[in-house]
């Protein structure tokens, strides 16, 4: 290692090394890049006859101005966090469209809210004193999804042929949806509310993604969106809920009972409207709280692995078997989701390059440990499989399990080989971006096939 | 003379790759390489290479690897892809094109 002699100097590297640390566009390997640099220049300059002092002001003027670089670094890893606190500065980009763009995600807000009111004139009313018809659940993601497409397909400037193609998912969509003759209490018919959204966000995701789902980065940010897209529109909710009990304590002190408007236009209307500006809000504060679920995710991943790790003991400790009840697998299959969840949140903030630390290690353990909880459960519900006999819910609830379990199977087996360095991160990442078109297509086949195949019951 | 800001950013990309297609080479060392091939001209702000580097990188037309130095100090070393040749021939044609644009008008000018 290249260290001077003279000892001021190295102190001034330090200095320059800390306080370039500081910056938040820029890690730790390129404060190394950067300091190697530096002590090339400083190693050029002193044997060309400068001091000490004299080498390191001209090494430093000649590295530029910190702000544009780190301005320049967070402009090409947009992953890195809180970029908003040194893209500041620069914000005319995001200026140039912002008048244009109000209106448009306001007429499609209200488009998405006034779709909802749409069934209500062709014999489909929302009563407030009546249970929600299941129409509307099942019709859920074609009130708001096509807009939201729409406001993408906008955004990005795509042509209108795309648009069309983009048109087809939607219009099948519409159409299982409402097709089959489901009777009342039918089980198919909710795997339809459950499963339809699933399959019609993989069309949105291609709109974001302009049509290019295979091209760089595309498909990663797209994931998250739908990460910070949930969080904006929980926190919505939120807002909402207020809202509702403000205006039911407001209009009851005044003896008027608010139900029709709370229940038939508030709640539905609010709910499709808020996808759209859920969706602007993570776009256009992209960088405000872009990594909220990188950050949950590195809060739960250690949770979750010590919940996963204390059932395994607990349940090897007391010998006691897997109480095998209705929503045992159901509960089981949203359990591996959430893993795979955090994996994916893992990776979507992970700098591919970056060499296997602590938390790899710790993700490994929790998606082991997650395949054995999952291994002891299936063996006792295939233990008693014959008892139920096969229905759509159980052959839905099982084909998601499985989907599940081959991802994260795969997934502890790329780790693995990351980990003991047979292998990179961004193999890892490119498996779990691959596999992200499976869920949505199984989501259609539930959609499509089951509820003939199951008689509609 | 010095180079206005778009000239030299628009450069930097197709001097980046032709530099590192005679040979893998590092940050400190491309600097170098860019002052002596311009007699000077060409002056970058030093930290600005490394972002057109990494930009380089993520477009897969360059590849990274820290290795040690002759110093022991661990440094990053880049290397051209074939993505990377493909891209410095399209380069190369694209400046050709403006370079002989520029060339023909300047030639009548000086004929008139």
């Amino acid at each position: 290692m290249t260290t001077f002699a003279d000892r001021p100097l190295e102190e001034q590297i330090a200095q320059w090394r800390a306080y370039v640390s500081r910056r938040q566009a820029l890690h730790g390997p390129d404060v190394e890049e950067l300091e190697g640099h530096l002590r090339d220049q400083l190693v050029a300059l002193t044997e060309a006859g400068l001091t000490g002092d004299e080498a390191f002001l001209v090494a430093v003027k000649r590295m530029g101005s910190l702000d544009a670089l780190s301005r320049e670094f967070a402009r090409e890893h947009s992953e890195r966090l809180w970029k908003q606190l040194v893209m500041a500065p620069d914000a005319d980009e995001s200026a140039a469209t912002a008048p244009a763009e109000m209106p448009v995600v306001l007429g499609l807000a209200i488009a998405a809210a006034l779709a909802v009111k749409v069934p209500a004139l062709f014999g489909h009313p929302i009563n407030p004193h009546d249970e929600l018809p299941l129409f509307y659940a099942r019709n859920a993601s074609l009130f708001a999804f096509p807009l939201l497409a729409i406001y993408f397909l906008w955004k990005r400037g795509s042509n209108v042929v795309s648009g069309l193609w983009l048109a087809l998912p939607f219009a099948a969509g519409g159409v299982f949806a409402n097709v089959f003759p489901f009777p009342t209490k039918s089980d198919t018919a909710v795997l339809t509310v459950l499963h339809l959204p699933i399959a019609l966000w993989i069309a949105v995701g291609v709109a974001y993604v302009r049509g290019r789902w295979f091209a760089d980065g595309g498909r990663m940010n797209f994931v998250r969106f739908s990460g910070e897209l949930a969080i904006y529109y929980v926190l919505i909710a939120l807002g909402g809920f207020v809202v509702i009990l403000f205006t039911f304590m407001m209009f009851r002190a005044i003896d008027m009972n608010p139900d029709w408007f709370v229940v038939g236009w508030l709640i539905p209307c609010g709910a499709a409207g808020a996808v759209i500006i859920g969706s602007w809000l993570v776009e256009a504060k992209q960088s405000v709280i872009e990594n909220m679920a990188p950050v949950l995710t590195r809060l739960f991943t250690p949770l979750f692995t010590l919940l996963l790790l204390a059932f395994l003991v607990t349940m090897a400790w007391t010998g006691s078997p897997i109480n095998v009840k209705r929503e045992v697998l159901i509960g089981f299959d949203l359990l591996l989701a959430v893993v795979v969840g955090l994996v994916l949140y893992a990776a979507s903030a992970r700098d591919p390059q970056a060499p296997p630390d602590f938390f790899d290690r710790l993700q490994l353990l929790l998606v082991v440990s997650a395949l054995v909880v999952d291994g002891v459960a299936l063996w006792a519900i295939a233990a008693r499989i014959s008892e139920f006999g096969f229905t759509a819910n159980r052959v839905a609830a099982l084909g998601e399990n499985l989907i599940l379990l081959v991802n994260l199977a795969w997934t502890a087996w790329l780790y693995a080989s990351f980990l003991g360095r047979r292998g990179s991160f961004a193999v890892l990442e490119r498996w779990q971006i691959a596999y992200l078109p499976v869920y949505s297509v199984w989501a259609a086949l539930v959609v499509v096939i089951f509820p003939p195949v199951f008689g509609y019951r | 003379m010095d180079l206005s800001k778009d000239l030299v950013a628009a450069s930097a990309t197709p001097l980046v790759l032709a530099i590192l297609a005679e040979g893998d080479s590092y940050g400190y060392a491309i600097i170098k390489r860019v002052a002596e091939l311009s007699g000077g001209h060409l002056q970058w702000t030093d930290g600005m290479l490394y972002p057109v580097l990494h930009r380089l990188e993520r477009l897969d037309l360059v590849a990274a690897k820290w290795s040690a130095s002759e110093n022991g100090r661990r440094r990053k070393y880049y290397r051209i892809t074939k993505e990377g040749r493909a891209q410095l021939a399209a380069q190369r044609q694209q400046w050709k094109a403006v370079d002989s644009t520029l060339r023909g008008i300047w030639m009548k000018a000086c004929t008139v």
